[in-house]
């Protein structure tokens, strides 16, 4: 993986890392030659590692407390709320983690939006990561679905139904899913199983998705090629170690406040009532997380339509790099896209709030408006500009635009400051 | 040249027959793996429930749990019977006439799973547009026959397989 050769300086390491090469492996990730232009944007690889391992930690923790069983599941989580030393922080922490975990991913996803992080040679990366992002919602699902609340039940009861859309096969798929002829205890004991194996898929994958960032190396904001290394790169420690740790001492304070200050304030209150199969809450929501995807679900109406539309809302993104015909990688230079970018993230954050409303009068007007828009802007949207715009001229390397007083004014001017 | 085909050919057929056996097999080991989520032999178990029906008023139903699932069980009014059969069927999304939701001679007797055919909500009695069901999910009307009118539910409510075992009494399943 490292261009240049390491060579342990002790005797035991050497021995060791003839054997296993764990020593070389430590040594490029701390030489690992990165863009010395990366801004706070660039750090929420890092707080998405951080997230992963609190998730998982904890999640461990609370299932050593934790019953999978249709009538004790809601008891214990109480239990743990009230009985188990400092259950009440461990299962807030992990409650508000997925929450945190998502906000993270979410800035991370829209950041490869904006430099164009997901283009050659990068698209492997990107797919890496969606993939990611797919386990991660399976796994939220699944989640919610434990402490046994009503809208674990009803939540579990929608999103298992979809399937049930799939013609022909679609009532033997939710029958197999459920392992019941309803959401009921067999499907509670496959969701926790399921639930605890999905982290470590997530963690195999952000190796590889680490792994095949390490061989092109990060993107930049100017988004050009660079010479690794060079005066344009910093070792990775202890740059952008310390960058990252200030960035996640940050996220941590916000974190922080959700878990000790409003811990239910990213929940529904009906979790709170026992899960009841003769009862559907007046209002069924989702997560906020998931918010966009079910306002694109319920603006079409019809079933299998519905379903169709709101996974192809996800899938479409792994084709993105494909869709995506400009050159130039980073929005900085692309005056028209860097309109049609923030136009984007307007009209997911649109549908996310329509999607925590009732489906009827405006919202489902503003949310058909907010499907098509979504869509318009892969499929029209990235081809076109790509091939009309004119975009700004990029400079040859990241130094350039600091030296010449260009394309960075901020940056540019700093370095006049000094002088 | 023929001797070599000759020789590639056998080896074709060990693979082939290799890969077959070894098809089988994983096959074999992987099924029990998918069907063990199916439901299990004490979800089958519960495949029959008997309900007294003798207290229920006209124009006034109950709820049972079958499977898991709720059963409305209706007793309807014979204006409500007519409202029903008024419908014409083109004006049905899934035409079904009320006569085939309904046991011969035991019209004022709605049986039926009481789940939205959209995505498995439980719909709200005596509300919607339509006299009958309301799903809150996702705004589905059903009618009093449980007929889907408007809203994203491809179908009507399901009717399950009952009968009756005495006047007073139904078994679902």
């Amino acid at each position: 993986m490292s261009e240049h050769e390491y060579t342990p300086k002790s005797k035991a390491g050497k021995w060791f890392n003839d054997r296993l090469p764990l020593l070389t492996l430590g040594a490029h990730l701390t030489d690992y030659p990165t863009p010395k232009n990366l801004n706070y944007w660039w750090t929420f690889g890092g707080i998405l590692t951080f997230c992963l391992i609190t998730q998982i930690v904890t999640g461990i923790v609370l299932a050593m407390h934790y019953v999978a069983h249709a009538d004790l599941a809601f008891a214990s989580v109480e239990h743990i709320m009230r009985n188990v030393n400092y259950g009440w922080l461990i299962r807030y922490i992990h409650s508000n983690g997925a929450s945190m975990f998502f906000l993270a991913v979410y800035i991370h996803i829209f950041r490869s939006l904006f430099y164009g992080s997901y283009k050659s040679p990068r698209e492997v990366i990107w797919i890496i990561g969606l993939m990611i992002y797919l386990l991660m919602m399976a796994a939220a699902f699944m989640g919610y679905v434990l402490p046994w609340g009503q809208m674990s039940f009803w939540g579990a009861t929608v999103i298992t139904n979809l399937f049930s859309a799939i013609p022909l096969v679609g009532d033997s798929i939710t029958t197999w899913l459920w392992g019941a002829y309803s959401v009921d205890n067999p499907t509670l004991n496959r969701f926790f199983s399921l639930h605890y194996l999905i982290p470590f898929l997530i963690l195999g994958l952000v190796v590889l998705h680490i792994w095949a960032l390490h061989v092109p190396g990060n993107n930049n904001p100017v988004g050009i090629d660079i010479k690794k290394p060079s005066k344009d790169t910093v070792p990775f420690h202890p740059y952008i170690t310390i960058k990252d740790a200030f960035a996640l001492l940050v996220f941590m304070i916000i974190f922080a406040g959700f878990v000790f200050f409003t811990p239910n304030v990213l929940g529904h209150s009906d979790n709170y009532i026992p899960a009841n199969p003769l009862v559907t809450p007046a209002h069924i929501v989702p997560e906020w997380y998931l918010l966009p995807f079910y306002a694109i679900l319920r603006s079409v109406p019809d079933k299998l339509g519905g379903v169709i539309l709101m996974f192809s809302a996800i899938f479409i993104l792994f084709v993105l790099p494909w869709l995506d015909t400009s050159k130039v990688r980073s929005a900085v230079y692309r005056p028209i896209y860097r309109q049609f970018f923030w136009i984007l993230v307007i009209d997911v954050l649109v549908l996310g709030y329509v999607g925590a409303m009732p489906a009827e009068g405006i919202y489902l007007v503003l949310a058909r408006v907010g499907t098509i828009y979504y869509f318009l802007h892969f499929i029209v949207v990235m081809p076109v500009v790509g091939f009309l715009e004119k975009t700004d001229p990029i400079p040859m390397s990241i130094s350039e635009p600091v030296l010449s007083g260009g394309a960075e004014p901020s940056v540019a001017r700093k370095v006049n400051e000094k002088i | 040249m023929s001797k070599e085909e000759k020789k590639v050919n056998r080896r074709d057929f060990l693979f082939t027959a290799s890969y077959t056996v070894g098809a089988v097999g994983v096959g074999a080991v992987i099924w029990p793996m998918i069907d063990q989520m199916n439901p299990d032999k004490a979800q089958q178990a519960l495949a029959t429930t008997e309900v007294d029906i003798s207290s229920i008023e006209p124009g006034k139903s109950i709820t049972v749990l079958w499977r898991g699932k709720p059963i409305f069980i209706k007793k309807r009014t014979s204006e409500e019977i007519a409202e029903a059969r008024a419908v014409k069927l083109d004006d049905l999304p899934d035409p079904q006439k009320d006569e085939d939701r309904v046991k011969d001679g035991k019209d004022e007797w709605l049986v039926m799973l009481g789940v939205c055919t959209h995505l498995g909500c439980v719909p709200l009695k005596d509300k919607g547009d339509f006299n009958g069901w309301f799903c809150p999910c996702h705004g589905s009307h059903y009618d009093v026959s449980g007929r889907i009118r408007k809203g994203p539910a491809p179908t009507n409510m399901e009717i399950p397989k009952f009968e009756f075992v005495d006047s007073n009494t139904i078994k679902i399943g």
